[in-house]
């Protein structure tokens, strides 16, 4: 019961900040949101137990790619058109 | 336009929903994943094998390794075709930034840098040597170590963190990433193996074939962990300056 709440939030954050990552104008945040979303997927993975997996989205996804997106953010303009 | 675009996502999201329901549940012994006897095999046969307790670091390195070296390939690709294209010709756009980046290194933010990189850093060493036992491996302990460095980069400036890892090191330290892995592939194929056949390195190293294979599991992991960890920062260091390699974040 514990788990399947667990995972109900979790799947229902991941719709809300998916939805979230697109809809903000700036892309800052748009990557920070991002962030947000590799962080609930890396605690999905860890949830179901593949661990290895859950490492690399937590140092890949929500660690060195964010910082990329944002460094890269910092060479466009910041706010998107639509 | 906009109206339909959001039409068609609705409905290709309704198609995919309405398909996820074929799926077998999570957990389910009868999935075609966990029924079969590839999945059975590998997880008899890999300690006995290879002695090696993570049965995703033995399958990603020995069993499909020439898989996971062409990933590095890769990745190693991958870096140089944005370091390249970025850095461009002579028709570079010299567009203004819209966020001029002019500060002095902040003296509580270095300082506590400076105390967590050497942190960082053993830990990266840490999972990549551990990959087999625990959770980890090169790509992870790569990324790590390549995060201390663009953590350099953030709290002082690309130049001091460039000065410590140039990108032309970089470049070299990610072919020699690649070179240690094909290199452990074809010492066992001269050894009288094929490529990547771990097992024949008993005959150089004094250990049993079965160690053998777990001691050159770790030879390729940290093969990958030296490309990886060039090819994070140069791609930071790349996209960072729009390719100049200068004056960055």
């Amino acid at each position: 019961m514990g788990l399947e709440l667990f995972n109900t939030l979790i799947l229902s954050l991941l719709v809300v900040v998916a939805i979230l990552s697109l809809w903000v104008r700036d892309l800052v945040v748009s990557a920070a949101v991002f962030a947000i979303y590799s962080f609930l997927m890396c605690l999905l993975w860890a949830e179901m137990g593949a661990v290895d997996v859950a490492f690399t989205e937590a140092t890949v996804g929500a660690g060195v790619s964010t910082v990329i997106l944002i460094a890269t953010v910092f060479n466009l303009k910041r706010k998107a058109k639509d | 336009m906009k109206r339909a675009a959001l039409i068609l996502v609705l409905l290709i999201g309704l198609l995919l929903s309405w398909a996820a329901k074929d799926f077998p549940s999570w957990g389910n012994p009868q999935a075609p994943a966990s029924s079969s006897p590839v999945s059975s095999h590998f997880i008899a046969s890999t300690g006995v094998d290879t002695e090696v307790p993570n049965m995703v670091t033995a399958v990603l390195a020995d069993y499909r390794g020439f898989d996971t070296m062409f990933e590095t390939v890769v990745v190693f690709i991958a870096g140089l075709a944005v370091v390249s294209i970025l850095r461009g010709g002579p028709t570079r756009r010299t567009r203004d930034r819209k966020f001029v980046v002019d500060f002095e290194p902040d003296l509580i933010v270095t300082n506590t840098v400076r105390l967590i990189v050497p942190v960082i850093q053993i830990f990266a060493f840490y999972v990549l040597a551990h990959g087999h036992v625990s959770p980890g491996g090169g790509f992870q302990g790569g990324v790590a170590m390549g995060a201390s460095f663009i953590l350099i980069a953030l709290s002082w400036d690309l130049k001091t963190a460039l000065n410590r890892f140039s990108i032309d090191r970089c470049f070299t330290v990610a072919a020699l990433g690649i070179i240690i892995y094909a290199g452990i592939g074809l010492l066992s194929m001269v050894l009288g193996g094929e490529f990547l056949d771990y097992a024949h390195l008993s005959q150089v190293l004094p250990v049993s074939p079965e160690m053998a294979r777990y001691h050159a599991m770790l030879g390729v992991e940290i093969g990958v962990g030296f490309t990886v960890t060039a090819i994070m920062f140069a791609l930071y260091a790349s996209l960072s300056t729009d390719g100049r390699m200068q004056d960055g974040l």
